[in-house]
């Protein structure tokens, strides 16, 4: 192992001691995976026959006349999110791990969905930890997630959203740690797991990074794509990050800019910029978007700000929600909200030719955007 | 002697329940500095957390409590927390403030033996942890090495856990500090079936629902566990 988990001040180990030896043997089955070109080949099949994968990259000319933006489309991936390249992922190392039940978090229930499809898929147990609050706002994926046989456990304390998910989705885990897979659902959470989630994700930087050159015959002058964890934003940039030219701008909700507005601090086994207070106690998160109501960021995102090679905005709820009915109404797409705030961006960006990230649809979100009409 | 730690919550009333606790029996007290997702718990402390952080108990009232108990109590105070108050208030001036708020040591539940070692700690293992981690947490601990004695997070359990006996077992192989026993135990039964491998026990969940009764009932209950330590040692 080269990596030790930090990218530059954040990252790192901070769980009780019960899931260290987990941890690291995740890390060497990690290791030992990417070694193997069976376990590429495996996800590669996967991918195309599975999950839909290459997604398209579409133009989105009505959206924003004057400007090219295009649009890579996660939202036409099975499952409708960029959710399950990651879980597909964890699923093949679980199995390489001899672990037979998957545990899992969900804010807007497009990881628990993703989770319980490879479980259904792969025939593992599964247990996906959802706050009562995104159970209610969410409610689509609450019953796709039972069809799939997943058991939904509600969680009924604190926040009532993703960080109270996640952290029973943990304590879980340090429970059954020893026949149990905790398959996290971005790239947060204690080392490997931010590596490994980008890794899995970079698929869509990937295609999107080949996409783009084939039909512009340039790269874009920006990339954007929404954050809460930061899965889909940090897969997107993974395509571009060494193309310094093309600038990476991720956008958060206003209400939970753990990068815009957060300080440094430890939640759910890393250290990362986070909404807190000057005691290190963690504040809530206000957003529409149930996958960006999150008061954490993944590390690496942290890094990227830091270092100047990534800018990180927010938009509010109603900017979210005007995008969201532009895109329905121009181009056909509903998008799902956590996109939508990327797409909010684009209007006042300065910069001609865009590439989007659409991490999912919107088929989830229609009681909360018709509910605000 | 077996050694009995026992947990309490950061709060107003704290030093007064610390000096019950003692007064019980109670040779260490630790004291919980509140943590708004700690991670380490179950629902007893969660909650206890909760109401604490709602009465205001952030870092500088808990140092603060700790000097309290400290005028209240002559046994050593061992502040326990997350790493989060640690990284907002410093970890060397965290733990300089609490030695000179009276606290013996401090335990950080999610603070791995290879983070921080600047900062001196009780350090914690668990039946998980390889004979490597084990040998490094003895060499780094201060004083006495917390074994978890089960997979999982604090909170009363039926009974010991299995894995607390080979877990004590293998400690004692690779260490040669006192090991003290804590998560799921309870009752003086418990107490007894630890205290016949270990050199003391810690308990939390069921401390934490005591003391919201009042100090007294903390002091019958800390008592009864003294009591069952006691003739364990004995026989």
């Amino acid at each position: 192992m080269t990596f030790d988990g930090w990218f530059g001040e954040y990252g790192g180990r901070f769980v009780p001691e019960t899931l260290v030896p987990a941890l690291d043997e995740l890390a060497t089955a990690w290791h030992e995976a990417t070694d193997d070109p069976s376990f590429a080949d495996e996800l590669d099949v996967l991918g195309r026959e599975y999950a839909g994968r290459p997604t398209p990259l579409t133009l989105a000319e009505r959206f924003l006349p004057g400007k090219r933006v295009y649009l890579k489309r996660e939202d036409l991936l099975h499952t409708g999110a960029h959710k399950l390249n990651n879980a597909l992922g964890q699923a093949v190392l679980a199995r390489r791990l001899g672990k037979a039940r998957i545990v899992a978090e969900t804010g807007a229930g497009q990881h628990g969905v993703a989770a319980a499809t490879v479980c259904a898929r792969f025939g593992l147990e599964c247990v996906v930890y959802m706050g009562e609050e995104d159970m209610r706002r969410q409610r689509p994926n609450v019953e796709r997630m039972g069809l799939l046989g997943a058991e939904v456990r509600p969680v009924d304390f604190g926040t009532r959203t993703l960080k109270e998910a996640t952290s029973e989705a943990i304590r879980d885990w340090i429970t059954h740690v020893r026949t149990t897979h905790y398959l996290i659902g971005s790239c947060v959470g204690p080392h490997p797991y931010p590596t490994i989630v980008r890794e899995l994700q970079a698929v869509i930087g990937r295609e999107a990074r080949e996409q783009f050159l084939a039909a512009e015959g340039r790269l874009p002058e920006a990339v954007l794509a929404c954050v809460g964890g930061g899965s889909n934003a940090i897969g997107l940039f993974a395509g571009f990050v060494d193309d310094s030219d093309v600038r990476l701008v991720g956008v958060e909700a206003a209400g939970a800019a753990s990068l815009a507005s957060g300080r440094p601090g430890v939640l759910h086994g890393a250290r990362s910029s986070l909404l807190a207070d000057a005691d290190g106690q963690i504040e809530d998160a206000h957003s529409i978007s149930a996958g960006l109501d999150y008061p954490g960021v993944g590390p690496e995102h942290a890094l990227l700000r830091d270092s100047g090679r990534a800018d990180y905005v927010t938009a509010t709820d109603d900017e979210a929600l005007a995008a969201f009915r532009r895109l329905a109404e121009t181009e056909g797409i509903i998008p799902a909200l956590e996109p939508s705030h990327a797409l909010a961006r684009v209007a006042n960006l300065e910069a001609e030719i865009v590439l989007v990230g659409l991490s999912g649809r919107g088929d989830k979100d229609l009681d909360e955007v018709l509910a605000r009409a | 002697m077996k050694t009995l730690v026992v947990y309490l919550m950061a709060g107003a009333e704290t030093p007064a329940l610390a000096a019950a606790a003692a007064r019980g029996g109670a040779d260490i007290i630790e004291i919980g500095f509140p943590f708004s997702d700690p991670l380490a718990d179950g629902p007893v402390i969660r909650r206890a957390a909760e109401r604490a952080l709602a009465d205001g108990m952030r870092t500088a009232a808990c140092l603060e409590c700790v000097a309290e108990t400290r005028k209240r109590v002559d046994v050593p105070i061992v502040p326990m927390t997350y790493a989060s108050l640690l990284e907002a208030y410093g970890y060397e001036r965290f733990a300089l403030d609490a030695g000179a708020a009276g606290a013996a040591s401090l335990i950080v539940a999610d603070l791995p033996v290879d983070s921080h070692p600047e900062v001196r700690r009780i350090q914690l293992v668990a039946p998980t942890s390889t004979d490597e981690r084990v040998s490094l947490a003895g060499e780094r601990t201060d004083g006495w090495l917390y074994l978890v004695s089960l997979t999982g997070t604090t909170g009363a359990r039926e009974s010991l856990s299995t894995e607390a006996e080979s877990l004590v077992r293998r400690a004692r192989r690779l260490t040669g500090v006192p090991l003290f026993l804590g998560f799921g135990i309870s009752t003086p039964d418990h107490a007894a079936a630890a205290a016949r491998i270990a050199d003391g026990v810690v308990v939390g969940s069921r401390a934490v629902e005591t003391a919201a009764e009042s100090p007294e009932a903390l002091l019958e209950y800390v008592a009864s566990l003294r009591g069952a330590l006691d003739a364990a040692s004995a026989g």
